[in-house]
């Protein structure tokens, strides 16, 4: 164990505290591991598809989330075991690299780890095993390059873009509207999509919630919505062609930075400073009048002074801005952030052709919408649900459909979903393994059985018998040559993937094998854990 | 080889029939909490808070009750979600639409027992609301250019609200009280311009609806007692002391001499911000802030009436009523906008006095004066007043009106059943547990009553069977009756509201297989 000696005979500590720890090594600690990863794996396994079921979790606080999103459930579950983190991260970088799929990331990982235990079991060294799933993850993924499909898209023709990101749409609870949705998400992605680079930046498309309404309510609105309102209640609420300001100064006397001290100590002093304080108030807004501005929008507060020479000089503002909103409505409106009144100049003022205060429910909640922007390239997805978990998932959703739209701009290839794309793997992979000699053919052919795993699960969420329906798909897909055929989840009575419109991103799937094998890899090169024992 | 533990301490994991089954329970147990206080025969909940003084509220809301509920199912908390929204959106409804959720669920766990996958439930219901819904959009009445008929849809809509109610007993005085204040709002759904102002004493007849605003301040000593054609200054600036706004400045003096110079300064600058003030040619300012003493006594002097600290809606509510802008600069006086009224007089109600201004300029906001035996009283009796308010508000926007007492229920149920017979497949089980989670909540009105609900919901389906039916629960008479007559009805925004929420709550609920609890955040213990 990790005591030794040197040649005097004194021990020798390798551990410290080495009775307080707990210690698993060789194939039991490989076997604590994968099991732990399988039953991560598990609890996401039954949320996978249009009939998957969602996770309801509730944070520390109360709070309750419902969601059917692999990366929202596992990074709100509370793993302790290391293995789990693993797991939980694997399906992070899913999310922040394609968006989509990571639930299907875990459950792939987890297929992948049943196998390996098998293939433990017999006496297969770990590394081989791995090394193994490396050759079957390459040969997957060049299998996927081939049997993708290019599809063409043009700014107008978006069809395509729409039944991809409704394949997203279908497994969410927002599966009632998906069309609707999916359309609102690919046209926010094309409004701000750059078609020359083919890139998009996300960050230009904001996703606001309110409670209340209906999930149809859901509407694209081209221009920012701002979650505020006039800082005087007598203000227009209304204004058409407004030039904005856009201030991160506030309309407050100055506040050096330096530390200084204004002794008062004669009666003229006094007067003189007030003065000048009164001056002050009158000149900012004299400015930001002076260039013609319309509406002030500013990041910090006003004093009551100056909200109501704004009113007086019929001058409406925003204040209480979020940064990242004001760089939104910048953006949007072509104008220019500025942060000292004296650098106001009639180009630096964004314009936008309507904006407008719209009140909801019976609360009083308003909101600004700033409309007609004079560059469109900023846009809201504003969407309406019953509740707050409905709001929030619905986000969710969106952000995966907005991602899926993003991936197509960028790489415009598609596979099969349904489980097609795995299936076709499944058996090129499986038609592979045998020109491997060694060891390794083994872990190839069992990368063909996870990948089988992906399609299982599908048809067992559906309520169909899973062996047989799996059975019955694959030898379609062989006796017609047809890498199309996958799982009819809708009933549809098709198995034809094309008739059905379900698509899935060509780098998401690459992504989702590429990714799965990484960790299985990592995980079966662990033959030591070390942790200490509770107390 | 199984994984001891998988997550951190405390936290749990509901799978499957369970996790189904501690929803459900969840569910239907905040339903049934609910339950008793639907139907004009409902009844009220005391609710005791834990906090200092264990006040009481007695109430018959159902977004009331259950706000003030401590929960720890994960499932009621999505119910109490969907009422608190309900409220927030409509205003009224927010017990119809927990039942109806509570309903629904306890319906699908049937199904769910009998071997139906919940997602087919869930498709089932979708059908079934849809079909709901537009059975409801057939049968809507909308006389928005009749203005009397519309009015007396108004009358009817709000009496039908606050019948179940405190205010039950003098529903028809307060749907008048609510009808004429929302009239006055001219379609906006802003209720922040009607204001309600609670005075125990009295009974509940003695409310009153005044045209003017109501300001609960009293008028600075040896001020006027009353002005008429008053002109108005609505103000938010510190009358205290002006402080210095520029940052770092401080008075540094080396004798007392100087100190009294500063000090005669100041007083200087007030007395030349007061005369500013005067010289708008007002004979009423309305301050947010506090005045102090010395320019109170200035306004006195003056003749004006000075009122300190309003609070801020007060404030806008003003400025709405007379015209007048609220100002906080007081340099050029031409241009700044002044509010007018007839008269500013001191009133009483009961044992308290109120600043009373009537003949305003603008006439959309106005007051509400509650009177009742007790706070409790007033308390429930202004909630009733606001679910009125909300609901009317709302109908002025969205004109459709459906009959009440049941009527919709069994007009959705008939065409939810209908489409269940048409329909093939498993999905026709769910949509008929749809028909049935609807009419419990006719069957809860007449239970609530102590009619005989068996008796009178197969009446009603039988009278539902005819064409064209308008037939209810008449729960006075306990009797099926002819709701067009009875005058009973409903918006349909209220309604639209209560099932497409309800069936989205249900479905949200029913797709989940799996809990997971975190542990609970330690709290240190601040005992």
């Amino acid at each position: 164990m990790a005591l030794a000696f040197d040649e005097y005979g004194r021990p020798f500590i390798i551990l410290r505290e080495q009775e307080s720890k707990s210690r698993l090594r060789g194939l039991d600690a490989q076997k604590a591991n994968i099991s732990a990863g399988v039953a991560v794996a598990r609890i996401l396994r039954t949320s996978l598809g249009p009939k998957g079921m969602d996770k309801m979790l509730q944070s520390p606080d109360g709070d309750i989330t419902i969601t059917n999103d692999g990366a929202t459930i596992l990074e709100q579950m509370d793993v302790d075991n290391q293995i789990g983190k693993l797991m939980v991260e694997l399906s992070r970088s899913q999310d922040y690299e394609i968006g989509d799929g990571t639930t299907g990331v875990v459950v792939m990982a987890g297929a992948l780890l049943e196998q390996a235990e098998r293939l433990l079991e017999r006496g297969i060294h770990p590394i081989r095993v791995a090394e193994g799933y490396e050759i079957a993850s390459k040969i997957a993924v060049d299998h996927l390059q081939q049997i993708s499909h290019k599809f063409e898209f043009t700014a107008t023709h978006i069809e395509p873009l729409v039944q991809t990101c409704m394949t997203t749409l279908s497994s969410k609870i927002v599966n009632r509207c998906k069309r609707s949705l999916a359309e609102i998400a690919v046209k926010a992605v094309m409004a701000v999509a750059d078609l020359e680079r083919k890139d998009v930046n996300l960050d230009l498309i904001k996703v606001e919630g309110k409670v209340g309404g209906k999930l149809e309510d859901t509407e694209l609105i081209y221009g920012i919505l701002v979650d505020k309102d006039m800082s005087h209640p007598q203000m227009p609420k209304q204004i058409e062609d407004a030039k904005i300001a856009i201030l991160t100064c506030p309309f407050e006397p100055p506040k050096p930075k330096t530390k200084h001290k204004v002794d008062i100590d004669t009666v003229e002093k006094f007067q003189t400073l007030r003065q000048q304080e009164q001056k002050y108030f009158d000149d900012m807004v004299q400015q930001c009048k002076d260039v013609g501005a319309t509406l002030v929008i500013c990041q910090w507060g006003f004093d009551d002074e100056a909200n109501h020479l704004l009113m007086h000089r019929n001058l409406p503002a925003v204040r209480w801005v979020g940064g990242v909103e004001l760089e939104l409505i910048a953006i949007a409106t072509g104008g220019r952030i500025v942060p000292r009144f004296q650098e106001l100049t009639p180009e630096k003022l964004g314009k936008a052709g309507l904006v407008r205060e719209k009140a909801f429910g019976t609360t009083k909640d308003r909101m600004l919408y700033i409309e007609h922007c004079a560059n469109s390239r900023a846009v809201t997805v504003f969407i309406r649900g019953g509740n707050k978990m409905m709001i929030e998932e619905t986000k969710r959703s969106i952000h995966d459909a907005l991602c899926v739209a993003r991936n197509l701009i960028r790489n415009n290839s598609i596979v099969y979903g349904g489980g097609a794309a795995e299936i076709s793997c499944s058996i090129a992979v499986e038609a592979a393994a045998d020109k491997y000699p060694g060891v390794e053919q083994y872990a190839v052919r069992a990368f063909a059985d996870a990948l089988d795993s992906v399609p299982m699960a599908l048809a067992e969420n559906s309520g169909l018998q899973p062996i047989e329906t799996l059975s019955a798909v694959k030898s379609q897909q062989i006796k017609e040559n047809n890498p199309c055929c996958g799982i009819d989840c809708n009933d549809a009575g098709t198995t034809d993937m094309r008739e059905q419109n379900v698509f899935e991103t060509l780098i998401g799937k690459q992504q989702q094998l590429l990714l799965a094998t990484q960790v299985v890899k990592m995980i079966l090169k662990i033959d030591d854990v070390i942790s200490p024992t509770e107390y | 080889m199984a994984v001891e533990r998988l997550f951190k301490d405390e936290a749990t994991e509901e799978k499957g029939e369970r996790a189904r089954m501690a929803s459900f329970v969840g569910a239907m147990a905040i339903a049934d909490l609910v339950k008793t206080t639907l139907g004009p025969k409902g009844m009220d909940k005391i609710l005791q808070s834990t906090g200092r003084g264990h006040s009481v509220t007695v109430t018959n809301d159902g977004a009331t009750i259950l706000k003030s509920l401590h929960i720890d199912n994960p499932a009621a908390k999505v119910l109490i979600d969907i009422s608190k929204v309900q409220d927030d959106e409509v205003g009224d409804g927010t017990t119809s639409v927990v039942v109806l959720a509570g309903e629904l669920l306890r319906e699908a766990e049937k199904l769910v027992g009998s071997k139906i996958h919940p997602m087919t439930v869930i498709s089932g219901y979708r059908m079934a609301a849809e079909c709901a819904r537009s059975a409801l959009l057939d049968r809507v009445m909308d006389n928005k250019d009749d203005a009397d008929k519309f009015r007396l849809d108004l009358m009817r809509i709000a009496m039908t609200t606050l019948s179940s109610k405190i205010l039950s007993q003098d529903k028809e005085h307060f749907a008048k009280l609510a009808v004429d204040a929302v009239m006055r709002l001219k379609g906006s759904t802003n209720l922040e311009s009607i204001q309600i102002i609670k005075k125990a004493g009295g009974s509940l007849k003695d409310s009153f609806l005044d045209e003017g605003f109501i300001l609960d301040k009293k008028i600075g000593l040896g001020q006027p007692k009353r002005i008429e054609n008053a002109n108005i200054l609505v103000a938010n600036t510190a009358m205290d002391t002006d402080k210095v706004k520029i940052y770092g400045a401080r008075v540094r003096v080396d004798s007392m001499s100087k100190v009294a110079q500063i000090e005669g300064a100041e007083k200087e600058k007030m007395r030349e911000k007061v005369q500013k003030i005067i010289g708008h040619g007002i004979n009423c300012f309305v301050n947010r802030q506090l005045i102090y003493n010395f320019p109170e006594e200035l306004f006195a002097d003056a003749g004006i009436l000075a009122i300190e600290h309003a609070d801020f809606d007060g404030i806008e509510r003003l400025a709405l009523v007379t015209g007048g802008e609220i100002a906080s600069t007081f340099d050029n006086p031409e241009s700044v906008k002044l509010g007018h009224c007839k008269l500013i007089e001191e009133i009483m109600i009961g044992e308290d006095r109120l600043i009373h201004f009537s003949g305003v300029e603008m006439g959309q906001a106005c007051t509400i004066v509650l009177r009742g035996a007790s706070f409790h009283v007033l308390d429930e009796a202004e909630r009733s007043l606001h679910d009125a308010l909300c609901v009317l508000s709302q109908t002025v926007n969205d004109s459709r009106v459906l009959l009440g007492g049941g009527w919709p229920e069994m007009v959705m149920a008939k065409a939810v059943d209908e489409l269940a017979r048409k329909t093939p497949g498993k999905k026709s089980h769910a949509i008929e547990a749809f028909s049935r989670a609807l009419l419990a909540i006719p069957t809860t009105i007449a239970d609530n009553a102590g009619l005989d609900s068996a008796e009178l919901i197969a009446q009603l389906r039988a009278e539902h069977h005819k064409e064209e039916s308008n037939a209810g629960i008449d729960v006075i008479t306990g009797s099926v009756g002819d709701m067009a007559e009875l005058g009973i009805s409903e918006a349909f925004k209220v309604k639209q509201a209560v099932l497409l929420s309800a069936t989205e709550a249900a479905e949200m609920i029913l797709r989940v297989d799996e809990i997971i609890t975190c542990a609970p955040r330690r709290r240190e213990d601040r005992m």
